[in-house]
């Protein structure tokens, strides 16, 4: 089963709901967890570890000037306007290539071919016996996060259990994260923020055919809307969980609450059949 | 016209809550933008009249005539993105992964595929009693977010060209829209929150701008939540000569502001109202220094 825990904002508690839940689960059964929130990812300061570190790099054009004619098909077929031709050379812009390999197919002199450039890293580790845990990071500086994204989940392609971190946001990395996956927990809090950027979360769920659950964060008791809102959509809500300084200091510091305060591990896993029964795989 | 972008790297540390508040404080003509076009929140904050919506265009997508399509696969092939998807034996254009590269019109032997314009968000101009405020929404799912940014600080930019600042409510993150939100910028503020993840994503987000050269600034939100993590954000600032220009307490006045849909520094005084007064001071001090400088 594949799990995505996404927000639509930002700070609602998405790495804090996925690392208890991959923690709480590894008690029992093998679980890898992708953090797919490359471009801030923090996963890994949970789960401190000794951990291997994989280059993820994309193919870039790479012109021969001997044989360029300066013909300038590639400028024209460039649909982000990263090549520029110039009678004498061509001017390539790495951070507008999209690595779609046109220039190559249209450049009539086989004057281009492509070299890999390195966009970021995937981390393997294994800090509980029972848990992978995979880190995409985008280099910093760097614009592309869906090919880093791409590579951390195809990392765990035959892994039984995965939970994916999304990044916070409705666009391509988002829809990266979640396409594929059987379900999606949406964090939210109440507030008119949380509820504005739930609904684009939801939309975004829908949009994939991903069914989607909610959890509230930080509560506190005022959550009416948020519950109006699950009822009118027919979205389940699956656990709420409080403000509470405590907590929040546990977070903080780069501890779990399921590690500090070992009573929650059973709303986790309550969490997890519900996730379950969302993905139509009752365990 | 100083341009200060407000972002985080973190998400959900208060840059939207600070944003609107500055725009109350800060003295002189004001244009607003927000430039989390993902989530755009704050409009929620600043009550704006909607003066005009236009259409934003994204990248051109593919679309295959199923009349012209013989069924070669070819398109499929060549594609990167996994955007052609098989339905029996039609091939159909998947618009949430098309990037609009174009491949498939230049590998398809029956000229079947077309680059078609396509709607994939708005841009609204609005008024507020600060000042204009350029707002967008991208559909969900689509991609085109760092396009999007670029358009909303064009229209400001252009629409409100003799303002003294245009104040920038930033993406979370540190790709593709934040960096088309900081390109061009002369001051980023950096809003952060006392904890590891909130550090990480500090020197993260400090990394990127740092090739961008804006003044770069930052501001503590919730810092007493975890005051030992808050003296290590402002040793680290300090080492990095980062000036660390506000702190702001926790205070629940906050979330009830949004609730209300005002600035917390409309919500009566406060504990976290009082800081952003003090913080918007410092601030003021930076954009005139700015300003003399510049000349």
């Amino acid at each position: 089963m594949r799990l995505a825990v996404a927000s639509g904002k930002g700070g609602t508690g998405k790495s804090m709901v996925a690392a208890n839940l991959a923690f709480t689960l590894s008690q029992a059964e093998q679980v890898t967890l992708i953090d797919c929130d490359v471009e801030e990812p923090d996963l890994h300061l949970f789960f401190p570890a000794p951990s291997t570190t994989t280059e993820v790099t994309v193919p870039v054009p790479v012109v021969d000037e001997t044989a360029c004619q300066h013909c300038g098909l590639c400028e024209e077929f460039c649909q982000y306007g990263a090549m520029t031709v110039l009678s004498s050379r061509v001017l390539f812009f790495p951070e507008l290539c999209h690595s779609c390999g046109g220039c190559t197919l249209v450049c009539p002199n086989g004057a281009i071919h492509e070299d890999p450039k390195r966009i970021g890293t995937t981390t393997i580790s294994t800090p509980l016996p029972n848990l992978k845990l995979i880190s995409g990071m985008l280099d910093t500086g760097n614009p592309l996060a869906v090919p880093i994204i791409r590579t951390a989940k195809k990392l765990a392609a035959s892994d039984p259990l995965v939970i994916c971190d999304t990044a916070p946001g409705t666009s391509c990395p988002v829809v990266e994260t979640l396409d594929g996956c059987d379900a999606c927990i949406l964090v939210t809090e109440s507030t008119p923020f949380g509820m504005h950027d739930l609904q684009l979360a939801v939309d975004v769920a829908a949009r994939l055919g991903v069914p989607a659950g909610i959890v509230i964060n930080r509560s506190d008791g005022k959550d009416q809307a948020t519950l109006e809102f699950c009822t009118d959509h027919d979205i389940e809500m699956m656990m709420t969980i409080p403000f509470d300084r405590e907590i929040a200091a546990i977070q903080s510091r780069g501890d779990l609450l399921c590690r500090a305060r070992p009573e929650w591990q059973k709303a986790f896993a309550a969490l997890f059949v519900k996730c379950s029964t969302l993905a139509g795989m009752d365990r | 016209m100083i341009r200060l972008a407000v972002i985080s790297g973190k998400g959900g540390t208060g840059k939207t809550m600070i944003t609107a508040a500055l725009a109350q404080l800060l003295p002189g003509s004001l244009v607003l933008a927000d430039c989390d076009v993902d989530a755009a929140n704050l409009e929620l904050l600043l009550s704006p009249k909607l003066i005009r919506t236009e259409p934003f265009m994204g990248m051109k997508t593919a679309v295959i005539d199923p009349a012209l399509c013989t069924q070669c696969g070819e398109c499929m092939e060549h594609c990167r993105f996994g955007a052609i998807e098989r339905d029996g034996d039609a091939y159909r254009v998947s618009l949430l992964r098309c990037e609009g590269c174009a491949v498939c019109t230049h590998v398809c032997p029956a000229a079947a595929v077309t680059m078609q314009p396509r709607q994939t968000g708005e841009i609204k101009y609005s008024d507020t009693e600060r000042g204009h405020l350029v707002h967008a929404r991208l559909v969900p799912g689509a991609g085109n977010s760092g396009l999007l940014v670029h358009a909303v600080k064009k229209t400001a930019i252009e629409q409100d060209r003799n303002s003294d600042l245009f104040l920038i409510d930033g993406p979370p993150g540190t790709g593709c829209p934040l960096i088309s939100t900081i390109s061009g910028v002369d001051m980023a503020l950096i809003v952060t929150e006392p904890s590891v993840s909130g550090l990480h994503d500090l020197k993260r987000v400090v990394a990127v701008c740092r090739q961008f050269r804006p003044r770069i600034l930052v501001a503590i939100n919730r810092f007493d939540l975890e005051q030992s993590l808050t003296e290590t954000i402002q040793i680290w600032c300090k080492e990095e000569k980062i000036p660390m220009i506000g702190k702001i307490p926790f205070d629940p006045v906050v979330i009830e502001s949004v609730r209300k849909g005002v600035p917390v520094t409309r919500a009566g005084a406060s504990p976290a109202a009082q800081a952003i007064q003090i913080l918007a001071a410092n601030l003021e001090n930076e954009l005139m220094h700015y300003g003399n400088r510049r000349g």
